[in-house]
């Protein structure tokens, strides 16, 4: 596993053999477990551990990036004479920029030991236990439950020192009924956190009460979206947040800078400090992340910089870039959305007829600049009548935008940490949405 | 490597593991992209490691390492048996595994051309040919051109005394071309979107792609959708192209017959499928002209799909999956066919990574050709949407509701191919929509298409997948709901 001590030797032995101009190394370690289950039954379960270095070589305004994950010396050797003889090949760009010099990070406290340290026999006494549960309800349980530690470096020959390591764990579950499914998941740094059994519980009583599930006709519908079905939306628009994307004119967002674009009462940044985000305080290139306010009363006050692109934009960086070499530039990955003071029963109670969205599935971008996203309902999709959920209803595609969508949004819960499967974590809230689009059902 | 392995597998042996199997992957990969005029990316990897699988006390486990040292594989072997037992604290049965012969073989898949042996600036050389020809056309505001090299060898052994070395070249290459006028985005790709078009081959499919050729046309195509009227929503008739065809394979039958899926092992993430056992031999799942396999021979072609042997070293087949429209086969694997009274497995087995498990895949998943041709099939129409190259797709957990966008479509009317129309979609329900299909082109317009990009699994796994389609006829299609707000 990686720490400072062995990152400060790689990144030693890379820039002994590296003749290039300026030399970088992302090194990455992983150390991963995963117990899976379904029909009640441990049907997979892995472990994995990995340990990689990653040279880009910057030669004459021209750069490349060779990956290795054989650390001999003569390995770490050829990788950084392929790095070089990769960026010797290409044409000058002499817009590159030098790379940066050393920084000052925030300290950001995200390694739980036990976390990283959980055994298969821990992960498989708690599957039992939710397994148990299904049971209990005649369910069928589906899911999964993993632990471990990531960690990263990224050292520059300019002496740039970055170092970041974090504990992961998640556990999610499906719960499947004769004819009805429910479905929750939770991720974070800390597995004493993710409350298996509640979630199993939550899973269960949505399987129970989708039973039997009525077929409505599409159309346009006042939805209420838990907080996963409101992340896997707002994922899609990530990239559209980048400053290279705008440049390119490839963003949704190109020519709505500073536009009332959305709702009066949308607040979207990006802080991966925040308490409930995950991730290193710096960048692709090594650059500190900065807090930036996105959205501000449905206005779009800010984009977000890598380096090169605040270069050629005339805006500062702001910690926002993948590694280098990439097309893409950058995007907000610590999303925080402001929320309202509602809840979802409230939301719930003050529904005259409508429905409890619980996940999204298969969300894809159908127009790129209306932003119109496709996908079905999942898991849990029941039918509001009079400020009370009624009963389950056979699953629907929506054809939705997501510009719309935030135009449309009534109440709010307070944000929390959010997972579902189609985007990274959000700390975003439930929402009441008016309007949303439904175009066809299908048959369960 | 062998001897390491070899340890492994004693150590998984000595530990209490009554199968075991292992494999060491060495995997290579060059990436090289260009955008507006400039190499936009050019990185190299190498992956190299071990991944041990194992039966204990009746359960599964698996570990990994990357570190090829006799030490670290017998303590991978050590931790995959500590998790297999892991696993048996929630087992209902015993693992069954399907009967299966020992191998001992080599097998080097189709290249004539090393890709890693064509100099990097000739790739650019060739790329930044098509940048230009793509950024010559007015209105093209971003041109995006990619090829992308892998090369992995591998060696399987198994408890079983199997021994089997795979090395396969996989080649990919594709453009677009993005233009962005007034508050529309519309974006033209050639030979595919999403990646271009991928197999099991060198460099040679590159040569044979004509990428230089076709760029002016795709380029021209992009600018001129923003002026283009909007595909009409209804109910219609309508051609798929062959790639976007190879998709709605992919979606609406391909996953479907993965009988992991079908047995629940896949319900909290990828899903389920409509085609619960009782419906094989017995549903029409399409009309009597469709005939689909799922093919992993060679002989078949050099898809994505294409291998001598599976990751449980179960010989490469070739499974009927739709034969005159009935359902008559699933993919699967040496438990699950095992689970459901089958001999044995179809060898469909296969992970991405030495650090993830085999999980049930697609093959090439390929329709068979009909006996049309393009032109006649368009003069046999009178009022369709041709509709080509994917934008969208998105299909429900079950596999049931489909819905499909693509770049470009073309009306057709009174047997002739008209007007340009722009945002094109349709979708409908999987099995309604195969028996709609009234006529399929011929093997002179069949091609293998390359899907690079399919997840599936808990870790997610990417894996290739091969779809050999034609131009084919769908009768009375919902179409242009995708933007019916």
């Amino acid at each position: 596993m990686l720490n400072r001590k062995l990152a400060d030797e790689l990144f030693e032995k890379a820039l002994k053999y590296s003749t290039a101009d300026e030399t970088e190394a992302h090194i990455a370690s992983t150390s991963y477990s995963l117990t899976r289950f379904a029909n009640n039954t441990i049907h997979q379960n892995m472990a994995e551990e990995d340990l990689n270095l990653s040279v880009r070589a910057a030669v004459d305004h021209r750069t490349a990036r060779a990956t290795t994950n054989r650390l001999d010396d003569t390995s770490i050797r050829e990788v950084c004479e392929a790095a070089q003889a990769l960026a010797r090949l290409q044409r000058p760009d002499e817009e590159m920029l030098r790379m940066p010099g050393g920084q000052t990070y925030r300290s950001v406290e995200r390694c739980d030991p036990e976390t990283a340290e959980l055994g298969p026999r821990a992960r498989a006494e708690t599957v039992k236990q939710v397994i148990e549960r299904a049971e209990k309800d005649q369910l069928t349980a589906a899911g999964v439950f993993s632990s471990g530690k990531v960690a990263q470096a990224i050292y520059n020959s300019r002496g740039l020192r970055a170092f970041h390591e974090e504990s992961v764990s998640e556990f999610s579950v499906t719960m499947l009924s004769d004819t009805g499914s429910g479905w929750a998941k939770k991720t974070g740094q800390r597995y004493q956190t993710l409350d298996p059994l509640g979630l199993a519980g939550r899973a269960a009583s949505k399987a129970l009460r989708s039973r039997e599930p009525k077929e409505i006709q599409p159309g346009r519908y006042t939805v209420i979206l838990e907080p996963s079905a409101v992340m896997d939306m707002l994922g899609f628009m990530l990239l559209d947040f980048g400053g290279l994307a705008v440049l390119e004119q490839r963003s949704c967002l190109t020519g709505r800078e500073k536009q009332k674009v959305f709702g009066g009462n949308i607040q979207i940044g990006d802080d991966v400090y925040h308490p409930s985000q995950s991730g290193a305080p710096f960048d692709g290139e090594g650059i500190p992340r900065h807090r930036v306010r996105l959205v501000e009363n449905g206005v779009v006050e800010n984009l977000v910089y890598a380096r090169h692109t605040a270069h050629k934009m005339g805006k500062e960086p702001t910690g926002h870039g993948f590694p280098l070499p990439n097309e893409m530039g950058e995007a907000p990955l610590n999303i925080v959305m402001e929320g309202g003071r509602g809840t979802v029963e409230e939301m719930i109670r003050s529904t005259e007829r409508g429905l409890l969205l619980t996940r999204l599935w298969y969300i894809r971008e159908v127009d790129p600049y209306q932003k119109i996203l496709t996908g079905m309902t999942r898991d849990g999709t029941f039918f509001i009548e009079n400020g009370e959920i009624q009963y389950g209803v056979k699953n629907l595609r929506f054809n939705q935008s997501l510009i719309e969508m935030l135009n449309h949004v009534e109440m709010m819960s307070a944000p929390q940490r959010a997972a579902g499967e189609e985007s990274i974590e959000m700390v975003v809230p439930a929402m009441k949405v008016v309007d949303f689009n439904f175009s066809s059902t299908t048959k369960f | 490597m062998k001897e390491i392995a070899q340890s492994a597998l004693e150590t998984a042996r000595v530990r209490g593991a009554t199968y075991a199997d292992a494999r060491v992957m060495d995997i290579r990969q060059r990436f090289i992209s260009t955008k507006n005029g400039q190499a936009a990316q050019v990185r190299e990897s190498q992956s190299v490691g071990l991944g041990i699988r194992v039966i204990a006390e009746g359960a599964w486990g698996f570990a990994s390492t990357e570190d090829l040292t006799r030490a670290s594989a017998d303590a991978a072997a050590a931790k995959a048996v500590e998790i297999a037992k892991a696993s048996a604290l929630c087992k209902k049965h015993d693992v069954n595994l399907a009967p299966e012969q020992r191998v001992v073989d080599q097998w080097q898949g189709p290249c004539r051309i090393d890709p890693f042996s064509v100099p990097v600036s000739t790739c650019l050389d060739l790329m930044l040919k098509v940048d230009a020809e793509l950024c010559r056309v007015e209105g093209v505001t971003l041109a995006e051109c990619a090829m992308d090299f892998r090369h992995i060898d591998q060696l399987f052994i198994s408890s079983m005394g199997s021994e089997i070395r795979q090395v396969k070249t996989q080649t990919g290459a594709g453009y677009s071309a993005t233009s962005f006028a007034g508050n529309e985005i519309q974006r033209r790709s050639f030979p595919n979107s999403f990646g271009g078009q991928y197999q099991t081959r060198g460099y040679e499919l590159i040569e044979e792609l004509d990428l230089v050729g076709n760029a002016p046309r795709i380029a021209e195509e992009a600018a001129a959708l923003h002026a283009c009227d909007q595909c009409p929503a209804g109910v219609m008739d309508i051609i798929l192209g062959g790639s976007q065809l190879g998709l709605q394979i992919h979606e609406s039958v391909g996953h479907p017959i993965e009988l992991d899926r079908v047995l629940g092992d896949e319900a909290n993430y990828a899903g389920m499928s409509f085609l619960t056992l009782e419906k094989l031999n017995l549903l029409q799942y399409a009309s009597e002209i469709v005939n689909v396999v799922a093919d992993a021979t060679v002989s078949h072609g050099p898809g994505l799909g294409t291998f001598a042997y599976d990751d449980e070293g179960v010989p490469a087949q070739c499974t009927p999956v739709i034969k005159d429209g009935r359902f008559v086969g699933y993919l699967s694997s040496r438990e699950s066919a095992a689970s459901i009274g089958q001999p044995r497995s179809s060898g469909a087995m296969r992970a991405e990574c030495w650090n993830r498990i085999p999980l049930i895949r697609m093959t090439n998943v390929s329709l068979l050709p009909g006996n049309w041709r393009l032109e006649d099939l368009i003069a046999d129409t009178q009022e369709a949407i041709f509709m080509e190259t994917n934008r969208s797709w998105s299909i429900d957990d079950r596999r049931y509701n489909f819905q499909f966008g693509t770049e470009v479509g073309w009306e057709i009317k009174n047997g002739k191919k008209t007007r340009m129309l722009k945002n094109p979609s349709y979708g409908g329900i999987t099995t309604e929509f195969w028996n709609s299909c009234d006529a399929i082109c011929g093997p002179g317009e069949w091609t293998l298409w390359g899907t690079p990009n399919c997840g599936k699994g808990q870790p997610m796994q990417t894996m290739g997948t091969g779809h050999g389609a034609a131009p084919a006829r769908f009768r009375t299609v919902q179409v242009g709901v995708a933007y019916q707000q």
